[in-house]
């Protein structure tokens, strides 16, 4: 069986899933439940300043009835005195010593009041601080959060005179409301923090209720931008890892990261992993399910170790980054095209109607006679289920026109019955780099590229 | 024989309950949004069954209603009474491997919305000046009223009867649609500008030649006759099965239910008579047919039914008379059946054994064997198509102008309340683009 153990940056737990620092660890007893469901650590929800909330703080994004694919809050840091809470954290961490307590702060940003909370958090035997430079709202108007995090320099002065004070390690969390997210990383990494973090919660506005036509959620009849997380922001925090682990100065001084930002399933955890994460952070998944969730997260990320014969987390982590490239170093003679199983294809034609409305219509209906039809072309006055069976058309890509551009594989809803299938081109391996670098003339003049085309045989419809 | 008890409303109240608006929404959910759906392919009024359920899904109730209403006026009916499972639902491509969408009782969550918020079809034209007559209020008719009005006709309706919505009304068993479905309904098409004059008979009140002075075109939506004789002793102790399912839907106090009932015949309209009678009391109910299961005349899913509802049957039996003890019967003798080869219908030709004479007991016998052709071809001298009245593309009969639609011409495939929708529905179309023509004869009637 896999060994889930990680050691972050010294910081080790019994397995890489933490709980983000947010409402679910916003207090002792909420952690104890959590020990005791199987989390690996937990970043304790942030303390520093002192700070009222207000109701209606988090909005959600839903689709269909899927409920909560992302979550958006205006909640700030603990609202509870600082006192009770280090005093929480204490007793915590003496009751669960094999766990992860990190705790995150955040207070204005003057190198004698982080140097006091430093060490007051070190009193409490905590693990490890995370530094939250994130916070897009609230703390920001007052000069913290995102204030911080989107001003690199900002961040290495700040974690410049936390280092000097901190002897646990010390974590530095980005937030992605910033254009790009390697600059603070490298600031990070300059100041000599242990780890980073990363993603913080993504600015943005739910909605607006069609009735009231007030933002949704309504505070007293006005809102504002929240922080946005959950499954719908995975994808952006997978690329800023990975924007990270292919940062030649980031990824050089072999700083640690904790991976966060829509993990809700072991899936999600093995590909930030792959990705480069060597610690996973999870806060909505846990808000919409509760703690328990952590035994699949284990298990199902245990399993597939096991089939892919993975021994370590360590040995999972960053094992996808030298996939990560850029489009000009992609091979534009890679050819790929789609093709349908007629045999499990279910006729739904959502793959039809997408390749010839929005894409290169290269898929073809045809009828059960192998004619080619055009849909809509039935008899007003055939009806009945056996006549629309078994007169239904059948999609088919005409694989000579097809560009391969993988949408039909999206739209199918049935599974593996669209496959994307590698076909030779019959041309030699190219990328745009080597054109431009080589064939300068194709790549800057549209006359010199329809020549180049016609030459190695790219047609295009 | 007991009379029917108050027990009687809850016994036939509808069957399906509405679905909540959260199992709409789930359901609606669910649907793929197919291109070119096979579901609309397989509806004979091809509503466009994707976009009224995308509405549902995304709230827009009034829009979903008034997508159902672009093809098929009568969607509150048809949505309950459809054969969904050999139609759209039996085409829909979720079900090979899963179920299908509910696509009927969807269609009803947008028309109970419809009725609730008074979401009518429209009028969609300027009056066109010209009149058309409609004999029939069924579903035909008052969906061939309905798309003739919107299309800015003046129409006028003459029932025979004193309720409008015929079969829908009087012949479709409570269970599945009630009485103020169809009345409701009814409404909504009189709301168009529809006249319906109730209680006066084509042929008897009024003449085809009186009609034809007064108005441009005039459309027969008659349906079908009465139940045709069995032509055996005893006959007039049985009950005919259509005055059974009326007198359960509009006179609950007059029917009688006997303690052991036969019914004679196995198509849907049995299985809707031997229901009632289970429902309303009956300790035995026994639908008895010539033929076996594999021939029976009602859909399978009604087959399924009957046999939950705890009906039996004998098949292989041809009844031959009845059993009678002081005018009232008390048996019913058949003679057992052998198939033999095809019939013209296509089916093995049930062959009485002889002396194989035996009872079914029974204190209360009812008959649902069909319906006889429409009387009316042969008084009016139309030419026939095995029994129903002849039509051309456009519904036209031989005389120029006079149309038929429904059950009055459906010589083929089985009636039905879509079918007669869309007959009403593509009649109506052939009429307005006749009378559009500038040929036409000139002022309108």
């Amino acid at each position: 069986m896999a060994d889930l153990r990680i050691n972050f940056a010294g910081i080790k737990s019994p397995n890489p899933f933490w709980l983000a620092s947010a409402p679910p660890t916003n207090t002792g007893a909420q952690i104890h439940k959590a020990f005791e469901a199987g989390w690996g650590g937990a970043v304790w929800k942030t303390i520093g300043a002192p700070v009222l909330n207000v109701s209606n703080r988090y909005g959600a994004w839903h689709h269909g009835r899927q409920r909560m694919l992302a979550i958006n809050n205006v909640e700030l840091i603990s609202d509870r005195p600082i006192e009770i809470n280090l005093r929480e954290i204490a007793e915590v961490k003496r009751a669960w010593p094999d766990r992860a307590v990190i705790v995150s702060a955040m207070v204005e940003s003057k190198p004698e009041v982080w140097r006091e909370i430093i060490e007051r958090i070190e009193d409490t035997g905590a693990d490890g601080i995370e530094l939250n430079y994130g916070c897009p709202h609230g703390m920001s108007e007052r000069g913290m959060g995102s204030a911080i995090g989107q001003v690199p320099e900002y961040c290495e002065r700040i974690t410049r005179w936390v280092m000097e004070a901190a002897t646990i390690p010390v974590i530095m969390k980005l937030t992605p409301n910033i254009t790009n997210i390697v600059l603070p990383a490298r600031a990070g990494v300059a100041a000599g923090a242990n780890a980073l973090s990363l993603i913080n919660t993504i600015n943005s506005i739910i909605g607006v209720d069609l009735d009231t036509l007030e933002l949704t959620p309504s505070i007293g009849g006005k809102g504002g931008h929240g922080g946005y997380a959950g499954p719908a922001v995975k994808p952006i925090a997978l690329n800023m890892l990975a924007a990270l682990g292919t940062d030649e100065i980031v990824s050089k001084s072999g700083i640690p990261i904790s991976g966060m930002g829509g993990i809700a399933t072991w899936q999600d955890a093995a590909q930030f992993l792959l990705l480069g994460a060597s610690s996973l952070q999870v806060c909505t998944a846990v808000m919409h399910y509760g703690f328990r969730i952590i035994e699949d997260l284990c298990d199902g990320l245990s399993n597939w170790m096991d089939e892919k014969g993975f021994k370590t987390i360590a040995e999972v982590s960053g094992h996808s980054l030298h996939r990560v490239s850029e489009f000009k170093n992609l091979d534009l003679s890679y050819r790929a095209v789609a093709r349908i199983n007629a045999e499990t294809c279910i006729k739904c034609n959502l793959c039809y109607v997408a390749c010839n409305d929005t894409a290169h219509q290269c898929i073809d209906l045809v009828s059960p006679q192998g004619n080619r039809v055009q849909p809509l072309a039935y008899d007003v006055r055939s009806n009945g289920k056996q006549q629309a069976i078994e007169t239904r058309p059948q999609p088919q890509v005409r694989e000579e026109d097809c560009v391969g551009c993988r949408l039909c594989y999206n739209v199918c809803p049935v599974d593996n019955c669209i496959q994307m299938v590698e076909l030779p081109s019959g041309r030699d391996a190219v990328t745009w780099n080597q054109l431009s670098t080589q064939q300068t003339q194709v790549t800057e003049d549209w006359e010199t590229m329809k020549a180049y085309r016609e030459q190695v045989g790219i047609h295009i419809h | 024989m007991e009379s029917a008890s108050s027990e009687f409303g809850k016994a036939l109240a509808e069957q399906l309950p509405p679905l909540t608006p959260h199992a709409a929404s789930v359901e609606a959910d669910r649907c793929l949004y197919c291109f070119d759906a096979p579901c609309t392919h397989a509806c004979p009024t091809h509503i466009d069954i994707p976009r009224f359920i995308k509405k549902i899904a995304s709230q827009n109730l009034r829009g979903s209603a008034e997508t159902i209403y672009a093809s098929n006026l009568l969607g509150a009916t048809c949505a309950r009474v459809c054969p969904v499972q050999e139609l759209c639902e039996g085409a829909c491509v979720l079900g090979a491997d899963h179920k299908p969408i509910a696509i009927g009782r969807l269609q009803r969550f947008a028309m109970d919305y419809a009725r609730d918020n008074h979401v009518y079809p429209t009028v969609k034209a300027a009056p066109t000046g010209r009149s058309i007559a409609v004999i029939g209020a069924g579903p035909a008719g008052l969906s061939c009223a309905g798309e003739l009005a919107r299309l800015g006709h003046a129409v006028t309706i003459f029932e025979k009867r004193d309720l409008p919505g015929g079969l829908s009304t009087y012949g479709i068993i409570a269970l599945r649609e009630p009485v103020e479905v169809a009345l409701e309904e009814t409404r909504m098409i009189q709301a168009l500008g529809v006249q319906i004059n109730s209680g006066i008979e084509f042929g008897k009140d009024i003449s085809l030649a009186q009609l034809q002075e007064e108005f441009s075109a005039v459309v027969l939506s008659v349906g079908l006759g009465n139940t045709p004789s069995l032509g055996i002793e005893g006959e007039e102790a049985i009950v005919d099965g259509l005055a059974f399912i009326e007198a359960s839907k509009t006179a609950p106090e007059t029917l009688k239910i006997g303690r052991n009932v036969v019914v004679i015949g196995a198509g849907n309209t049995a299985v809707d008579c031997a229901t009632i009678a289970r429902r309303l009391g009956a300790e035995r109910v026994t639908m008895v047919y010539r033929r076996t299961d594999r021939e029976m005349t009602c859909y399978e899913h009604e087959y399924d039914f009957a046999r939950k509802e705890g009906i039996e049957f004998r098949f292989l039996a041809q009844p031959s008379r009845v059993l009678l003890l002081d005018g009232l019967p008390t048996g019913l003798v058949c003679l057992r059946v052998e198939l033999g080869s095809l019939d013209a219908s296509g089916r093995p030709s049930p062959q009485p054994v002889a002396d194989s004479e035996f009872v079914l007991p029974a204190d209360q016998i009812v008959k649902a064997v069909g319906q006889k052709k429409p009387s009316l071809a042969q008084h009016l001298g139309l030419p026939t198509e095995r029994g129903f009245i002849s039509v051309d593309n456009a519904f036209q009969t031989n005389l120029q102008d006079l149309y038929a639609i429904g059950d009055c011409i459906r010589a083929t495939a089985a009636a039905s309340t879509v079918m007669a929708v869309e007959d009403g529905k593509l009649a109506a179309a052939a009429i307005h683009q006749k009378l559009a023509k500038p040929a036409a004869s000139a002022e309108g009637k």
